[in-house]
């Protein structure tokens, strides 16, 4: 159990996170989404007493980080990737963790097995791939066997098959009852894994959700539509103050009437439909919608044309 | 790989904490795993390689050239014991460096993260790290003194001068540079904890065993004169000489001294490692 009360962390003028209030039970994977640069590893680091919180407090089951007695055997964590000593082995890695929680050292093997990294186990670490180096900071946060997990980007740098095996190992964690939060960018990779989600933008809170009720409230439903009269079709409905966007493959977006208005429509014009079909959006649009206003860094890619004519291109 | 299997036993209950485990992490794992972390780096290979070479290598040098040059006027003055002991003024260098290091490479490389969560009452990893590398670093300073001077000694055959370890002052002498290197080395420990850069932190240790001398020695002397005595490498002077100058600190109080700066650089590092943001 992670409990976050009113955190709130500056750096100088800039807060990273703001009154950030927020549950991770037990049993299920949290979900921990935000665009790049809203608090989620900010606040991971405060979970870890490793950076002060300004305001506010956070406990793990119950007590400051700082009070825990055997913090590897309550906490594990994958922060960033690759905060490891690039000329020490796995295993000297490990090991060290391993002696300051008093864990045997068989548990070295156990996680370096766990992970697949026991044919290499020896190896220095700078001579790791990206997905190597990922995989041996999740042993270390499994080290001690914890009940509760947090994993900051775990799926950073791996392949599809990396993915596919976080994907379960978080899952089989959270099914053996333990606290699992885990942050992430992508609404379609959480999607897969988490039961629940906190959603941050701009450090500020923005939901916490089942992750169900987040695709199923999402207010973002339309109405794709395609016809070889396509032009004559949108000016009507514009006319009756339905949104419309124009999309790439030829086929119109409508938001505002649902199918049978139309279709109705369409058939007082008259115009011939290929397709009449209604849309919820996906999670990650979703989730975009949520944090449209709190994205911090916006990358602007769409050419200047295609905006001045998204109702005509 | 569809099931990953992290621990043996039921589903479903959260894992306790073993029932084994009582009290609190302790001292005594944290030194374990500080003495880990020293041995699995090769940075501690060279630097200590380097101490052990420079510190035994330049002391025969010098004693070697001193015996092929021998004339009856080299006895005055001359220190037998000192000019052995020459290399710990060139292995005081690498010592500091292992002792920032030691700190240092931890901020560098993101490993101290790791060990604060591991370990969250942080000056307590402070203290483990100077109870291990202090220990090393006194070892391998001792034996690198010991053997310059009865290597360096017996390169001084007549008619040059030798001492021998049961002289007046020799054993201090020899002792002391092994003890001066080890404070030093704490030092730069501690200045490592407050700077947490390595190379600013390398710096610093450099700059004040020989960039303060030189500003030192540029202020009018009536100033300079009870300044320079102060300075550590001042102090490291006197505790290897067998007759330390007048105005400088006797051996022993200029061990204290060091040992001082050296705490107060520790205690200075440990409030700053508790105040910041790993
Ligand atoms: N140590 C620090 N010093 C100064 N500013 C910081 C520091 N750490 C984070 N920030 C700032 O705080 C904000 C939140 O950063 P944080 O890394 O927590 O975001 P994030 O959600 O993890 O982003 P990403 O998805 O890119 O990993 C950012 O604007 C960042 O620039
Ligand atoms: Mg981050």
């Amino acid at each position: 159990m992670i409990e976050g009360r009113g955190l709130t962390k500056r750096y100088g003028s800039k807060v990273a996170v703001h009154q950030l209030t927020f549950d991770v039970r037990p049993g299920v994977v949290t979900g921990f989404l935000g665009p790049n640069g809203s608090g989620k590893s900010t606040t991971m680091r405060m979970v870890m007493g490793l950076d002060a919180p300004d305001e506010g407090r956070v406990t793990v089951n119950g007590r400051p980080y700082h009070d825990l007695p055997w913090p590897l055997h309550e906490v594990g964590a994958l922060l960033e990737a690759r905060a490891i000593h690039p000329g020490r082995s796995a295993r000297a890695h490990l090991w060290m963790l391993a002696q300051t929680n008093a864990i045997a050292r068989r548990r070295v093997d156990e996680v370096l097995e766990i992970v697949g990294l026991t044919s290499v186990a020896g190896q220095r670490v700078g001579k790791y791939s990206l997905g190597m180096g990922q995989r041996l900071g999740i042993a270390a946060a499994l080290l001690g066997d914890p009940g509760v997990l947090l994993f900051d980007e775990p799926v950073n740098g791996l392949d599809p098959d990396g993915i596919r095996w976080v994907r379960n190992l978080l899952k089989g964690l959270a099914r053996e009852g333990r606290t699992v939060f885990v942050s992430s960018h992508l609404m379609s990779e959480m999607a897969l894994t988490a039961d629940e989600v906190v959603i941050i933008g701009k450090g500020r809170l923005i939901a916490q959700v089942s992750t169900e009720e987040l695709i199923s409230q999402s207010s973002q439903r339309f109405v794709r539509v395609r016809s070889p009269g396509i032009a004559a079709l949108r000016d009507a409905l514009e006319r009756d103050g339905a949104t419309t966007v124009s999309e790439d493959d030829g086929s119109l977006s409508v938001r505002g009437p649902d199918a049978t208005a139309i279709g109705e429509l369409a058939a007082r014009i008259p115009v011939t439909l290929h397709e009449l079909s209604p849309q919820s959006a996906s999670l990650e649009e979703a989730f975009m919608e949520l944090t449209e206003d709190s994205v911090e860094y916006h990358g602007d890619v769409t050419p200047p044309a295609a905006r001045a004519g998204s109702g005509g291109g | 790989m569809s099931e990953v299997e992290v621990r043996a036993g039921a589903p479903g209950a959260a894992p306790p904490r073993p029932a084994s485990l009582s009290g609190h992490y302790a001292m005594r794992g944290l030194v374990a795993s500080e003495w880990t972390k020293l041995r699995t780096v090769r940075s501690t290979m060279w630097t200590l390689a380097i101490t052990i070479v420079l510190g035994i290598g330049l002391g025969a040098l010098a004693t070697a050239e001193t015996r092929a040059h021998w004339t009856a006027s080299n006895q005055v003055g001359f220190d037998a014991t000192r000019t052995s002991l020459i290399g710990v003024f060139f292995g005081q260098f690498s010592i500091g460096i292992l002792g920032v290091l030691v700190m240092s490479a931890e901020y560098g490389t993101g490993t101290i993260r790791a060990t604060f969560a591991a370990a969250p009452r942080r000056p307590r990893v402070l203290v483990a790290k100077a109870a291990v590398f202090g220990a090393v670093a006194l070892a391998v300073s001792e034996v690198v003194a010991f053997v310059a001077y009865f290597l360096g000694q017996s390169l001084l055959s007549a008619p040059a001068i030798h001492t021998t370890i049961g002289s007046p002052g020799a054993l201090r002498a020899v002792a002391g540079s092994g003890l001066y290197l080890c404070a030093l080395g704490l030092f730069a420990l501690g200045l490592a904890a407050i700077i947490r850069h390595t190379a600013g932190a390398i710096s610093a240790f450099i700059g004040i065993l020989l960039v303060l001398p030189i500003i030192v020695s540029a202020l009018p002397s009536s100033i300079g004169i009870d300044i320079e005595r102060f300075l550590p490498a001042h102090i490291g002077q006197s505790m290897l000489s067998l007759h330390p100058g007048i105005r400088s600190f006797a051996p022993w109080p200029g061990f204290l001294l060091l040992c001082g700066y050296a705490l107060a650089a520790l205690v200075a590092g440990a409030v700053l490692l508790v105040r910041r943001d790993a």
